[in-house]
């Protein structure tokens, strides 16, 4: 599937397919609320590998929402503003591209998923027309086509009866069945990138995993690569390759999902693995983490989780920020103490 | 997914169309029935005036005036005469097809300049919806009757040839130019609200233009609280077309329209020649409900969101 021949004009100038496929380098996102400047993301820097999952973890407000917004060129702006860093898709600069160009690489280059299918699907027309029209408007494919292309990727995300399901509307789909739709639009122009932001949180459990499993399966038929927005570690265990976990708009912690949940070398890492419910648990009350997320408008001093850490250097956390650093070998910790955490001797 | 078993599609449950859907639904609404007849009427005397009366409306004679309508609706003037002596039932008949040429031209002349303007300004937003919007106010502060005496000035005199077109061309005129705000003011709201909705920033995630996130995802949301207005909307015309026949701009004599014979009517109507009024309120009223009513079935019908 990754071989496909790409029609003319699909390719994006400048291209170098030795380059990374996407590459976010010190991306630095301002909201600007009553005109002050309210940072939201501040220098995050992540590489995707073509047929790789990355996961991209965090509580609600810590920015990775607002991250997949400014790689995709949807950020709502004004109020936001990138003021920083590089989006590099096979090494061109997306920020830098025009308007059009921009609007090329979305959808063939670059897809999304949303969190709401009910939302996320115009609830006028069928759904077989809303893949259709990608069809009919980027690659100029006749109606009957675009038909045949919406019935074989409603097939390939697993619709049953695809052929007669066609003519439905959303609002005639479960919500499982819905978000299938969503990424069947999503893959129409087997694009190179697939972004699901939360897919799942609007799913019932047992749904959340076969849709889980249909992303995985596509991702690595097609050897795209998957961001996985989530704020749910649990959910993307089996499907990421690697973590990058965000807290106050920064990326704390990036590792292989492996090593995340093994040796997890950020104290906030390891208080999220430890509030994920276990089976051998059972009975003791769950663990939570003190605090709230901080306000991005006024962040603490030093290191800004140190108000909530439990293995907090007061003198030093609180003044210094601490460096992102290698713990071992593509495992990175924004941490004074990452090496201790990482040994388990903190 | 392999493990969910493909359930046979059988044959009879056919996915039905959507329009076959809808005249599924409408059939069984009484109350459709009934405006849909009541609809077909008014048409087929606006098409075919001769098929309703064999006597023209231009034929009057003076001493045949204000006879009431004979009370089994018989004889020469089954609906009485004017105060012309023309025969009423003729001059109703014959009044149709202006009316609703008239009601007709300036709604969608005002829905389109509604549509339009009120898309931009709401998509756009900035210097373009500032510009539209007081735009918007001032025509709203401008009297309708002040704005059409302005106009009146300009077609005051022009007698008309009995083309249709150019019968109601002055009326349908000022009632455009003061009649697209109300549509302008809804489709802007309903662009506002739905242009920020998901769908709209999916359909920009896979890359649509402007044009079509406007045409293909906004247009038919924020069409929705226009069909509501648009039944009551062509009432209140054709009787404002009454106010400015009083002026002198309505249509153009010697045609007539229903908005003229209310005007005309009025004068009479206290004096015990109440059919001269109440005959063309109750066309209209008739003709109100069966437009609302219809537009009201075929949007439950046909809109997904409400099913």
């Amino acid at each position: 599937m990754a071989d496909t021949i790409r029609v003319a004009g699909d390719t994006l100038p400048g291209a170098d397919m030795n380059a990374s496929l996407l590459e976010v380098d010190g991306l630095r996102v301002d909201f600007t609320v009553r005109r002050k400047r309210i940072p939201a993301v501040r220098g995050a820097s992540f590489t995707l590998d073509q047929g790789t999952t990355l996961a991209i973890v965090g509580e609600s407000g810590s920015g990775k929402s607002v991250t997949s917004q400014a790689i995709m060129g949807i950020l709502d702006s004004p109020p936001g503003h990138i003021t920083g860093g590089e989006v590099r898709l096979r090494g061109v600069d997306l920020l830098q591209q025009d308007e059009e160009t921009k609007r090329t690489v979305r959808a063939n280059h670059i897809a999304m998923v949303f969190q709401d299918a009910l939302s996320a699907l115009n609830p006028l027309w069928s759904v077989g027309f809303q893949i259709g029209e990608l069809y009919r408007v980027h690659r100029g494919t006749s109606r009957k086509d675009a038909k045949q292309k919406a019935i074989e990727l409603l097939d390939l995300v697993g619709i049953p009866d695809a052929k007669n399901r066609i003519g439905h509307y959303p609002h005639q789909f479960s919500g499982g069945m819905r978000q299938r739709v969503m990424i069947a639009m999503a893959l129409a122009l087997d694009p190179e990138v697939l972004i699901a932001d939360e897919p799942t949180t609007a799913l019932d459990v047992t749904v959340q995993a076969q849709i889980m499993r249909l992303l995985k399966k596509i991702q690595q038929e097609r050897n795209m690569g998957l961001i996985l927005i989530t704020h749910d570690l649990g959910v993307v265990a089996d499907v990421a390759d690697d973590v990058a976990v965000m807290y106050a708009g920064e990326i704390v912690e990036q590792a292989s999902i492996h090593d995340t949940f093994a040796r997890p070398a950020h104290p906030y890492t390891k208080a999220l693995l430890r509030a994920i419910p276990r089976v051998d648990t059972v009975g003791r009350e769950l663990e939570v983490i003190r605090g709230l997320p901080p306000n991005p408008a006024s962040l603490p001093s030093g290191c800004p989780f140190h108000p909530r850490c439990w293995a907090v250097e007061p003198k030093k956390c609180s003044s210094e920020v601490p460096p992102f650093e290698p713990v071992a070998d593509d495992h990175r910790s924004r941490c004074h103490f990452a090496k201790e955490v990482y040994r388990d001797e903190r | 997914m392999s493990e969910l078993a493909v359930p046979k599609p059988e044959p009879e449950a056919k996915q039905a169309s959507l329009w076959k859907d809808a005249f599924h639904t409408m059939r069984r609404r009484p109350d459709v029935i009934i405006a849909l007849v009541i609809l077909l009427f008014v048409f087929a005397m606006a098409a075919f005036p001769a098929l309703f009366t064999d006597k023209s409306p231009t034929r009057c004679i003076g001493r045949e005036a204000r006879q009431r309508p004979d009370t089994w609706f018989r004889g020469e003037h089954p609906l009485g005469t004017d105060a012309f002596g023309c025969d009423f039932a003729a001059t109703i008949v014959h009044g149709t097809r202006p009316t609703i040429v008239l009601a007709l031209t300036v709604i969608v002349l005002a829905v389109l300049i509604g549509l339009v303007l009120g898309m931009l300004a709401g998509y756009y937003g900035g210097w373009l919806d500032a510009v539209i919007s007081r735009m918007l106010d001032v025509f709203i502060v401008v009297p309708l009757l002040l704005g059409a005496i302005l106009l009146l000035s300009l077609f005051r005199g022009r007698g008309s040839s009995g083309n249709v077109i150019e019968t109601v061309a002055p009326a349908a005129i000022a009632l455009t130019i003061f009649g697209w705000m109300e549509f302008c003011r809804y489709v802007r709201a309903a662009t506002i609200e739905t242009k920020n909705l998901d769908y709209v920033v999916a359909a920009r995630c896979l890359g649509a233009k402007d044009r079509r996130i406007m045409f293909r995802h906004i247009l038919p949301n924020a069409i929705i609280p226009v069909t509501a207005v648009v039944p009551t909307t062509i009432g209140a015309i054709i009787v404002t077309e009454s106010a400015l026949a009083v002026l002198g701009i309505g249509v153009q004599p010697p045609a007539t329209s229903w908005g003229v014979l209310l005007s005309n009517g009025t004068q009479w109507a206290g004096g015990g020649y109440i059919y001269l009024f109440g005959l063309p309120l109750l066309l209209l009223v008739l003709t109100v409900f069966a437009f609302a009513t219809f537009g009201d079935a075929l949007r439950d019908a046909l809109d997904p969101k409400l099913r």
